[in-house]
């Protein structure tokens, strides 16, 4: 059995508006509407879609924190709303833009609290601690009130808050958003050994699709509360049905540039943008360009994963 | 069987009660750190408070009784219904910041821990700032006793008294900041009844018409926090004619509120999740 199973889920919440003095009106907003899909244990899975897509009640059901209004959701064998408790004790949730830490505590405490909360046993919370902090290097800043940490500091405090207890399932909500180059990169790579060594299976949503590329092999988008696209990366791309972008700078103003295989997209003064089909190759289409025209410079863009998912969007709308 | 389910239900019911004991130690030595600041506000508060007291004292010395009851006898009731909110507001932690909670979706995060929400939220930031409050009370108390004419009951009856006092304070705390899963920002609102019942029930209730008397008894009954065993400790008739076995009820009448508190609780806590809001 998948660790978590999710079919025909539903999720409408009850909308009042005011109409006027004192008058209210009712309406039902569908949230998440028949979602299915399933995650084995030690996947990596990005699941993205734009705001108010149904992300984060998703997340909320499959956490129990949301009771569903219709279909079947089991998470590690339990129903996630009803078991709660029991089922908190096995996952691990980090909000991206909450804190699960405590403001006024420094960060030690803030895991000793935690050490009781999931009465995690001394050797254990030792040993895992000892080996968060030294791989999110937060040494420095155990006895720092969380308050006066920086919000990549915090995030990685955050993260390791949500292991301390060995969850099988890690849920991310944004765990990227706001963090420097720098730190999303140590993130990710820590993200993926965790994976590594232990099998925690990682549910991810984010806007950050570098996020998605570096760490998940799966993806499934979002809109309109169901799921338009579950599948890997690279047939997101072919799905997309997305192209290459051939920038070519030429030495002068000139009409657009006509070579077989590629079409214009823009012109803008001396600069072209050629598209040319993502499974083609550059090779001739530059040859083309080279051979027929004065150019001063090329480039070539890898389609961006924000168009093909804007194209199924689009779509799916 | 019979065996297993009475251990499960015994560690259903310690399971919690060790939890808060966990963190309230660790929010404990955390206050402790800073032990100039904390004693402070300790003996600012209690400063505060026995100014408090001293008002009615004042009062006394221009009359002999207040609804037929003298000083000492109203530091009885005085002390009693202070121990008992100063523990009761001492217990609940946060709870008063749920609907703080629900706005900043801190409740979010405690509902993906594996402790019930009400611990969680009842050892949140944890203080022992109230510790003026029941000292300054305590003392009150301390000086009405030797007006009691000690019997074995009535030392069960006064220690009943405090624990009780306590209980059906932490439960009013409880069943009205639960409104806050309906309307989000009343946190005042339960202050009205339980800092409101305890201003009421520092003076005897023979001073207010006999309808709020039985008010206090039956719809809000804080009259149980202190009027009722006070009057058994005092060896007074009652006042108002009320049979006297409500002398001995307050134990029932605490269980009454927390098991109401406890209910609202779930009912909220079960309203936010099925709505999300």
């Amino acid at each position: 059995m998948p660790l978590i199973d999710v079919s025909g889920l539903e999720r409408t919440f009850v909308v009042r508006r005011r109409a006027g003095f004192m008058r209210r009106t009712r309406s039902e907003v569908r949230a998440v509407h028949d979602l299915t899909f399933s995650v084995e244990t030690g996947e990596m899975v990005g699941y993205i879609g734009p705001n108010g897509a149904g992300k984060s009640t998703t997340i909320k059901m499959l956490t129990g924190i949301l009771v569903p209004t219709a279909g079947s959701l089991r998470v590690a064998g339990l129903d996630p709303s009803r078991q709660r408790t029991e089922l908190a004790q096995r996952i691990g949730v980090v909000f991206g833009q909450r804190t699960t830490l405590w403001w006024d505590l420094p960060l030690r405490d803030s895991f000793e609290l935690l050490r009781k909360i999931y009465r995690i046993p001394d050797a254990r919370y030792r040993e895992n601690l000892d080996r968060f902090v030294e791989l999110l290097d937060l040494g420095d800043q155990l006895d720092t009130p969380v308050r006066q940490l920086s919000l990549g500091q915090r995030m990685r405090g955050d993260i390791t808050a949500a292991l301390l207890h060995d969850p099988e399932i890690l849920y991310l909500d944004e765990p990227t958003i706001g963090l420097d180059v720098v730190s999303k990169g140590r993130l990710r790579e820590f993200l993926r050994a965790l994976n590594a060594e232990r099998s925690t299976t990682l549910l991810l949503t984010t806007h950050d699709l570098q996020d998605i590329e570096a760490l998940c092999d799966r993806v499934i988008v979002i809109d309109h509360g169901t799921s338009v696209y579950d599948g890997s990366l690279a047939g997101l791309h072919a799905q997309g049905g997305s192209s290459r972008t051939l920038v070519v700078d030429l030495v002068d103003e000139g009409p657009p540039i006509d070579v077989p295989g590629a079409r214009v997209k823009k012109v803008e003064g001396p600069r072209q943008w050629l598209s040319f089909p993502t499974e083609a190759s550059a090779a001739p289409v530059v040859a083309a360009v080279a051979a027929s025209y004065d150019v001063a410079d090329l480039s070539i863009q890898e389609p961006d994963i924000e168009d093909v998912i804007r194209d199924l969007y689009s779509r799916g709308a | 069987m019979a065996e297993t389910s009475t251990t499960s239900v015994t560690a259903r019911l310690w399971h919690p009660v060790a939890r808060y004991g966990d963190m309230v130690r660790l929010w404990v030595r955390a206050e402790l750190s800073y032990p100039a600041s904390f004693a402070m506000l300790v003996v600012g508060s209690m400063l505060i408070n026995a100014l408090d007291f001293a008002g009615i004292a004042i009062m006394f010395s221009s009359i002999d009784s207040l609804g037929g009851f003298g000083l000492r006898e109203i530091a009885l009731l005085y002390g009693a219904t202070g121990v008992g909110i100063g523990i009761a507001d001492t217990l609940i932690g946060s709870v008063e910041r749920i609907g703080e909670f629900i706005r900043t979706g801190r409740l979010d995060q405690m509902l993906t821990k594996p402790v019930p929400l009400l611990v969680q939220v009842c050892s949140d930031r944890f203080t022992l700032r109230r510790l003026g409050r029941i000292t300054q009370a305590s003392v009150v108390m301390a000086w009405a006793l030797p007006i009691v004419d000690w019997t074995p009951s009535r030392v069960l009856v006064a220690l009943l008294m405090v624990v009780s006092s306590s209980a059906l304070f932490f439960g009013l705390f409880v069943l009205f900041s639960c409104v806050q899963f309906w309307t989000s920002d009343a946190s005042e609102f339960a202050n009205a009844f339980t800092y409101g019942g305890n201003t009421l029930t520092q003076y005897p209730l023979t001073v207010f018409p006999r309808e709020l008397a039985i008010a206090l008894t039956v719809v809000l009954p804080i009259a149980f926090v202190n009027w009722y065993p006070c009057l058994y400790l005092l060896g007074r008739p009652d006042p108002f004619g009320f049979p006297e076995w409500l002398q001995f009820c307050s134990p029932l009448a605490a269980a009454l509120v927390v098991a109401a508190a406890l209910l609202v609780w779930r009912t909220g806590v079960r309203r936010y999740t099925s709505t999300g809001s």
